[in-house]
Order: structure tokens, then sequence, then C-alpha cells
């Protein structure tokens, strides 16, 4: 059922590449927007560099947590797993991990690129590129949370990120912080093991707090 | 007493924007919340009295007929 | 003492004790801060360090504890009502945001006149200032959820679930913030070592936190009345009220 879950996501995902795409290319427009903002030199975007490519993270992979339930919702999917025997937790952590396949694996793999655009040091790349691997799929879980408590209401969009912006926080500065430390020479180490100490926390935690929005959300 | 005048006393040893801006802001804001939230209960009990009222004349007019 | 405590759990009853209740917490709110102000600017002597500005801290500090502190009895009437189904907890839980939110701005505005004239600069991205602020972010969230929601048991349970998440978050934000402010040593502010306060000051800085708790409290039965009345309109104590009235 669980694994289910995630192939019917990725297939329905599949059929609308368009979305998929416009996240992607959003969380690129996004990055690339900043140097033209701030200015060309070097040594300035390199230390921005892991700010902003989380920054654009965040908010790209907030772009579509409106999608996650609302299209099961509206096609009546989401009241048949609410009575369905199987635990809803772990269909919400099979929509969420879904979510995170689509949208943030390819932030995942697109940052990277964008980091060369910010002239960052390979091993900062490699930095960059865990730190989002660990902390990406915790945005995932924790925006099922906001997802589910603003199912179906108007203005859906603009609430969500009011209301998990603020929760994002923590991963913002332990991911940003990663590549920092290790640019300084520090070692990202505790950094990563902070991220993955949140993953776990998220994993075990958010799909119970975000079933039991939605069944909220549903009476 | 410490202070020996009232512009002494406005002046707050060169910090009065600071010290005054602050009590200022406090005040408004305890005066606003003060006054939405009374009308917030006006509005809500003319309302009630608007729909007491009809239905009270609903019921006069039920018996009369 | 037997009184039956789950009698003022039901919206009317609670109705009339609050409407008994609030005069004496406004009058005790008046009295408390009229002697907190006379001993903030009267007794208390000019601080040695800071000059006449530390007078912020009579309400600087007072808004900040009152911001964190309702923020949690937020939560906590929050989870009440989650737990136990009463309607009554859930809707102090919504009447305590808006207080809640007012002090925690206050906190932040008071907070940038202290530290003008003190470390020169209206803010620094200090864990407790940044905290304040992600705070003042929570209140705003919880109160446009709840608004955006129109059917008011859904709007009290989804409040609740958002207040419970931040008040579980709260401590993380605030240590990650620490963290990430002590490896970024760029802007030195040191606001951990307060200047030694005087009895008095103390005393000043006390009454008025408990001024603002009165006020708190008769603020939020208030406006718990008020919902009680919006929710219950077409109950029938709500009819004869007006009645009587």
């Amino acid at each position: 059922m669980f694994l289910w879950i995630i192939q019917r996501d990725l297939l329905l995902a599949m059929r609308r590449r368009a979305d998929v795409l416009t996240t992607l290319f959003f969380f690129i427009i996004v990055v690339s927007l900043f140097p033209l903002g701030v200015g060309p030199e070097m040594n300035m975007l390199r230390i921005m560099a892991p700010g902003v490519v989380w920054v654009a993270a965040l908010l790209a992979s907030m772009l579509s947590l409106g999608r996650m339930f609302s299209g099961d919702h509206l096609d009546g999917t989401l009241e048949q797993m609410l009575i369905s025997p199987q635990s809803l937790s772990l269909l919400v952590l099979g929509k969420a991990l879904a979510h995170w396949l689509v949208t943030g694996v390819p932030l995942v793999l697109m940052a990277p690129v964008l980091g060369i655009q910010y002239d960052l040091p390979a091993d900062a790349l490699l930095v960059l590129t865990a730190s989002l691997l660990l902390g990406t799929p915790v945005l995932s879980l924790i925006g099922a949370i906001g997802a589910a408590l603003t199912l179906g209401l108007r203005g859906g969009g603009v609430l969500v990120s009011l209301l998990v912006l603020p929760l994002y926080i923590p991963i913002l500065i332990f991911g940003a912080g990663a590549v920092e430390a290790s640019t300084a020479g520090l070692g990202a180490g505790a950094h990563m093991s902070l991220l993955g100490a949140f993953l776990l926390a998220s994993l075990v935690l958010a799909p119970w707090t975000a079933a039991v929005s939605l069944r909220i959300s549903m009476e | 007493m410490i202070w020996t005048s009232l512009s002494d006393f406005l002046d707050m040893g060169g910090y009065g924007f600071y010290v005054w801006g602050s009590y200022l802001v406090f005040l408004i804001c305890i005066a606003g919340e003060i006054i939405l939230v009374s009308n917030r209960k006006r509005t809500l009990l003319k309302h009630l009295s608007l729909i007491h009222q009809s239905t009270k004349q609903e019921k006069r007019n039920e018996t009369s007929s | 003492m037997a009184i039956n405590w789950f009698k003022y759990s039901s919206p009317a009853s609670f109705y009339f004790l609050a409407g008994k209740m609030i005069p004496f917490f406004s009058i005790a709110a008046v009295i408390l801060c009229l002697a907190g102000l006379y001993i903030g600017f009267f007794v208390a002597p000019t601080d040695f360090q800071q000059g006449e500005a530390y007078r912020i801290i009579f309400i600087h500090v007072p808004a900040a504890w009152m911001s964190m502190f309702l923020y949690v009895v937020m939560a906590m009437w929050s989870g009440i009502g989650l737990a136990f189904n009463t309607r009554l907890s859930s809707m102090v839980a919504t009447a305590i945001a808006p207080t809640g939110a007012m002090f925690t701005f206050l906190a932040l505005w008071t907070g940038a006149l202290w530290g003008k004239p003190m470390w020169g600069t209206w803010w620094v991205w200090d864990a407790r200032l940044t905290s304040e602020l992600i705070l003042l972010f929570l209140y705003i969230g919880f109160m446009s959820l709840q608004a955006a929601i129109d059917d008011p048991r859904r709007a009290d349970k989804a409040g609740a679930m958002i207040a419970l998440v931040g008040v579980v978050n709260v401590p993380i934000i605030y240590f990650s913030v620490k963290w990430w402010n002590t490896l970024h040593q760029g802007a030195s502010v040191s606001l951990t070592q307060s200047p030694k306060m005087a009895t008095t000051m103390l005393t000043g800085m006390l009454i008025m936190s408990l001024a603002c708790w009165m006020y708190a409290i008769a603020m939020v039965l208030i406006r718990t009345r008020a919902v009680i009345l919006e929710r219950e309109r077409h109950t029938a104590w709500v009819g004869e009220l007006q009645g009587a009235a």
C-alpha cells in the first residue's frame, strides 16, 4: 500500500510533467536572479551561495505543497484513503516521500550546477548537495502538515507558506551552515548529523501530525 | 526626587525619544486593542438584538394571525 | 470545597462568570500599572551605565515575558480543546492569540528603541530577537489559519495543531538561531551581561509584569465572551440575554 501510493503519485506526476518542471525552473530562476540583484563580485557570491540556494530550495519545495493532497481531495481518493484500514500516517508518509521524489530530488540534482554559477569549490558543492539531500525530505514532511491543515481553504497557497516557513528555519540554518562550515575548514559533520536528526525526528512525528490534521480538515 | 522640572522629565537624560517612543506605542497598542474589542462586542450585541427583535416580531405575527 | 469546575466549562456559565471577573482584573491592571509606572519613573534611580534609557525595561521585559507565556498558554488550551473536545478551551485559545501577538510586537518595538541608544543599532540578529520575531510569525500564522476557516470546529482544531507544532518548534528554533549566531560572530553585541539591577528597578519591573498579566487576563476574558456570543448566537440562552437587556 505504501509503495503503491508512491508509485501512483509518481505516475500522476509523470503524466503532468509540466508541474515538476515548473518547480525546478522556479528554483533555477530564483537562484539566478540573486547575482543580478547584488552584483557579480565572485567573492561575495561565494559567501552568499549556500544561503541563496537553500532559501530558493525552501521556496521551491513549498510551491508545490498545495498539490500534495488537493488532487486526491477533489477526486475523492482522499476520502477513500481516510476510511481504508491502512494507517493514515503511513499513507501520508508515502505521499510526502512522493512529493520529495518529484520536487526535492530534482533540486538536489540541480544544486551543483547552480553552485558552479556561484563559483563554489568542488568540496563545497559536494557538501551543498549532501545537505540538500538530507534536508529536502524534512521540508516535504513538515510541509505535509501545512498542506493537510490548509486543505481546501481559499488562499491556501499563501497561508501554507505563512504556516510552514517559520518551521523551516532550523533546516535552513543547518543546511546552509553545513556548506559555510566546510568552506571555513571546520568540517560539516556536526551540521550534517543535526540535519540527519531532524530527518529522523520528522520521519517519526510529521506523518502522524499530518494524518491528524488531515482528519481534522476532512471532518 | 529625580526630576527637577517637567522638561527634565520629558528629556529623560537625552533619551526622551527612545523612552517616550516606547511608552507611546505601548499606550497606542493597548488603547487600540481595547477599542477594537469593545467595537466588536458592540456590533455583535447590536446584531444579536436585531435578530432577537425580528424573531419576537415573527412570533407575535404568528400568534396574532 | 466541592466546586463543580465542569459547570464553568459550559460557554453559557463561563460567559456570566467572566462577566463578573472582568472588572476585578481590569481594576487590578490599572492600579498595578499606575504603581509600576510611579516606581519606574519616580522611585527607581538613574542607572549609572545606561542613564535614563533603561526605563524602557519596565515595559520591554513584561511584554517579552507575556509574549512567550501567552503562546504557551494558548498552546495548552488548544491542546486541552483538542484532547477533551471542549469548545470553551479552544475559544480561550482563539481569544489569547491577538493579545499575544500584540505583546510580541511591543517587545520587538521597545527592544529596537532600547537597542538603538545602547548598542547603536535598531536590530541585531541575536537568538532572542530572532526567536521573538519568529514567535510573531507563529502568532500570525495561527490567526490567519483560523481566520481562513469558516467552520468554527475545524478552525479550533486546525489552530490547535499549528499551535502545538509551534510550541514544539520554538525551543528548536531558539537553539538553532543561537548556534547560528555564535558561529557568525560578526556584529558582536553581547546581550547576555545585563547590568546589575537595583531592587527598586526589579520591583517596578515585576509590578509592571503583574499589570500586563492582569490586563492580558481581562482582555482574553472580554474577547472570549465576544467569541462565545458569536458562536452561540442561535442558542436559547443568548436569546434570553437579549430579552433581559
